[in-house]
């Protein structure tokens, strides 16, 4: 391996990147957009749900329940006297629910007779606000009864007390953006590297260059060193964004946050490698870049979605996506720590499979044209 | 003159779907990433929880204690519940992410419970995982109050209870499928449709057959049109291809009127091709048409309200969305699968669609015939 010739590889890929306006606008204002994205536009804290409110009671109970519902963070409420218009609000998605208290409900609580039930009708179409408004609303309801019962000298036996760690204020964006750090380097990793790699084949600059006396490693390496470059000087301003501009707390060592994510960026360039290996023009490799890489990345790495809540044939194959691990250790050094036990069964789990993209590509890579 | 016009077109047009067809590995990519990723993402993106793993410190010795635990244990979500003996077990078990929850039971529990005073339970919750955490809690909370009921039922006390009854409408169950499927749909559609306009014209600049096209008989609007109706055609296939997925493979019930559905499938892919020409126009070479497909698509897509409900933006963003074809597209097709929305409902959506291709469009032919000068 000559370094001369070596540096003179990577010296034309320098001059490569920086002439090509596209190559700078991904390593650097792309990971912006999707830093801002993240962290102002995928919002999982509902907090201005807009739901209809019609009390068809007057008693005291029941008023006391109204103000518990005008007084809830999460509920924008509409109100009304009756049904039909709060029907058709749902219908047209003005409205994602509605909440109907029946008649005489103080009264009938009281008596202890009959239990009344309250409505609470929501927009299926939308299960996730569907399903928190549920739980949101039977919380109200809890509370209300509890708190009547005490002024009542009513028994409720258990007061559950919940305590969240490592994100208190329960903010989505805490774990989303350093979730979307994994998917800055893939994109950067893979979707440049298989494009860039492609190219070189597609245009029969390939050729051009094995007719040089590079060896193929250096060919390679020539290729891939700035763009690991440019990945870990990405991994760098996306943390340093997060921190102080987005106030995500990071309570782990820059060291580890080094290591974990150069080791994911090299399998990420191994998987770019592969795929223009295999590809040879820009249209499929970037097909292939986008359904292998990235869509996995956003979808399957536990970074959005969760892992758990997936059917087993899935979950079985996040094993196989690399995201999945370097996801997990984001997390946790942003927002718990150094857990070195945690860290290192991940880190060690990247390096296989990059081990595996490795040797794959060395029996791929053919130094001759009739292939 | 007509004819010959439309001749020029139609052996453009099917030179274009030859270029695509031709390769193999072309082919390939067009037909089973998307049936893949259809097929995968349905599954995989769900913000539901149905399972949890939490571990139980119980501290009581009493019988109330252990009846909680029961209730808990008979829970179906709670697929495992590990045990713990000691404070010190939990933040380890949370902390590498082995269990998402923790209960604690004071060791006075019983003791409260039966003297007729109020016992505190404490959970303790992964906050890294909050929207998996709030549903859990909500999950334990609904058996710890089932625990409640059937004890004051068991004592005798005045059920002080109202119940709630929670109905969904179009979705009874909830099912994530019904909501991700046809959001698919129209996602991976906006993809393939994105990819194949923005590459055609990036493509053939950078192979240098461009210059090639522009010395043949054809005008060159009739270039963009000859590029842009293989793209409208294979746009159109695959979403409907999707669309007879999910209404067969996946059983999404579909009550809207089918001709409805053609006419925004079309609109919205008309309205995506504005936008690939626009960025094939500006783009030199194929990366950059690729990169910028990507781009645009990522924006698009998170902040379509597939991943987060949009009344979750804040307002200028959720305004901005209204430009994004992706969000009109979304809320149409989920109402025409799921709630059978009237045809004034789809055409409110669908003027935005229009708006756009009227402004994407002859912005693009003008860039175009710049650039050809």
């Amino acid at each position: 391996m000559n370094i001369r010739r070596l540096n003179a590889l990577i010296i034309k890929e320098i001059h490569q990147i920086t002439r090509d306006p596209s190559t700078l606008l991904l390593a650097f204002f792309f990971p912006l957009l999707l830093l801002f994205i993240f962290g102002y536009g995928v919002n999982l804290d509902n907090n201005h749900l807009k739901v209809g409110f019609i009390n068809e009671s007057n008693d005291p109970l029941s008023l006391n329940l109204s103000y518990a519902f005008a007084r809830a963070d999460s509920f924008t409420l509409t109100l009304a006297n009756t049904r039909p218009p709060l029907e058709e609000d749902l219908e047209n998605g003005k409205i994602r629910g509605m909440i109907d208290i029946p008649e005489r409900l103080g009264i009938i609580t009281l008596t202890g007779i009959f239990s009344p039930s309250i409505q609470v009708i929501t927009d299926g179409s939308e299960p996730n606000t569907a399903g928190f408004i549920d739980r949101y609303t039977n919380g109200i309801v809890q509370t209300w009864m509890s708190q009547e019962a005490l002024f009542l000298k009513e028994f409720i036996p258990v007061i559950i007390k919940p305590r969240y760690w490592y994100n208190q204020g329960l903010f989505s964006r805490h774990f989303l953006i350093p979730g979307s750090i994994a998917i800055i380097m893939t994109l950067i990793g893979t979707l440049l590297t298989a494009l860039v790699i492609a190219r070189e084949w597609e245009r029969s600059t390939m050729e051009s260059m094995m007719a040089t006396p590079a060896t193929t490693t250096e060919l390679l390496l020539g290729k891939t060193i700035p763009y690991f470059v440019l990945g870990m000087g990405s991994v760098f301003i996306c943390t340093f964004i997060a921190i102080y501009g987005y106030n995500i707390p990071f309570r782990g060592s820059f060291g580890a946050l080094t290591l974990v994510s150069a080791i994911y960026l090299l399998t990420a360039l191994g998987q770019g490698l592969l795929i223009s290996t295999v590809a040879k023009n820009q249209f499929v490799a970037s097909q292939m870049a986008l359904t292998s890489a990235y869509l996995p990345a956003f979808m399957l790495s536990g970074f959005i979605f969760d892992i758990s809540a997936m059917p087993q044939p899935i979950q079985l194959l996040t094993y196989a996506v690399p995201a999945r691990y370097f996801v997990t250790c984001l997390q946790t050094l942003f927002l718990t720590g150094d857990i070195w036990s945690l860290l290192l069964k991940n880190i060690a789990a990247i390096a296989l499979i990059g081990l595996l993209f490795f040797i794959a590509i060395v029996r791929r890579t053919s130094h001759r044209l009739d292939e | 003159m007509i004819t010959l016009f439309l001749q020029r077109i139609y052996g453009l047009i099917l030179k274009e779907i030859m270029t695509l067809l031709r390769d193999p590995k072309g082919r390939f990519v067009l037909i089973v990433p998307p049936l893949l990723q259809l097929f995968i993402f349905a599954f995989a993106a769900t913000l539901d929880i149905k399972e949890a793993r939490i571990a139980i410190y119980n501290q009581d010795n009493g019988i109330e204690g252990q009846e909680v635990v029961a209730y808990i244990q008979g829970s179906p979500v709670f697929t495992q519940s590990l045990p713990v003996y000691n404070q010190s077990q939990i933040a380890p078990l949370i902390e590498t992410q082995t269990v998402l929850a923790a209960l604690i039971i004071p060791d006075d529990f019983s003791k409260n419970i039966d003297a007729h005073q109020s016992a505190d339970i404490q959970i303790i919750l992964d906050g890294r995982r909050s929207n998996a955490a709030q549903i859990i809690e909500g999950y334990l909370s609904t058996t710890i109050q089932q625990y409640m009921q059937a004890y004051r039922a068991s004592k005798g006390f005045n059920a002080l209870s109202v119940n709630v009854i929670n109905r969904h409408w179009y979705n009874d169950n909830l099912n994530y499928l019904w909501f991700s499927v046809p959001s698919l749909v129209c996602i991976l559609s906006m993809l393939i449709a994105l990819i194949i306009t923005a590459l055609s014209v990036a493509r053939e600049r950078e192979l240098g057959t461009f210059e090639q096209l522009l010395v043949s008989p054809l005008l060159p609007y009739e270039i963009l049109i000859g590029k842009t109706i293989p793209a409208i055609l294979i746009g159109l296939i695959e979403g409907c291809f999707m669309w007879a997925a999910a209404i067969f493979l996946f059983q999404i019930p579909f009550y809207g009127s089918t001709l409805l559905m053609l006419i925004t499938l079309l609109t919205f892919i008309i309205s995506i091709i504005g936008i690939g020409l626009f960025i094939s126009a500006i783009s030199h070479t194929q990366q950059q048409a690729i990169l910028g497909t990507f781009m645009f698509m990522v924006p698009a897509v998170t902040l379509s309200g597939y991943a987060s409900p949009i009344e979750n933006m804040p307002i200028w963003l959720q305004k901005l969305s209204w430009f994004n074809p992706l969000t009109h597209c979304l809320i149409t097709v989920r109402g025409l699968f799921l709630k059978n929305i009237t045809a004034t409902h789809v055409f409110s959506h669908l003027w935005p669609l229009w708006i756009i291709t009227l402004i994407t469009l002859p912005l693009a032919t003008w860039y175009f015939n710049r650039r050809m000068q």
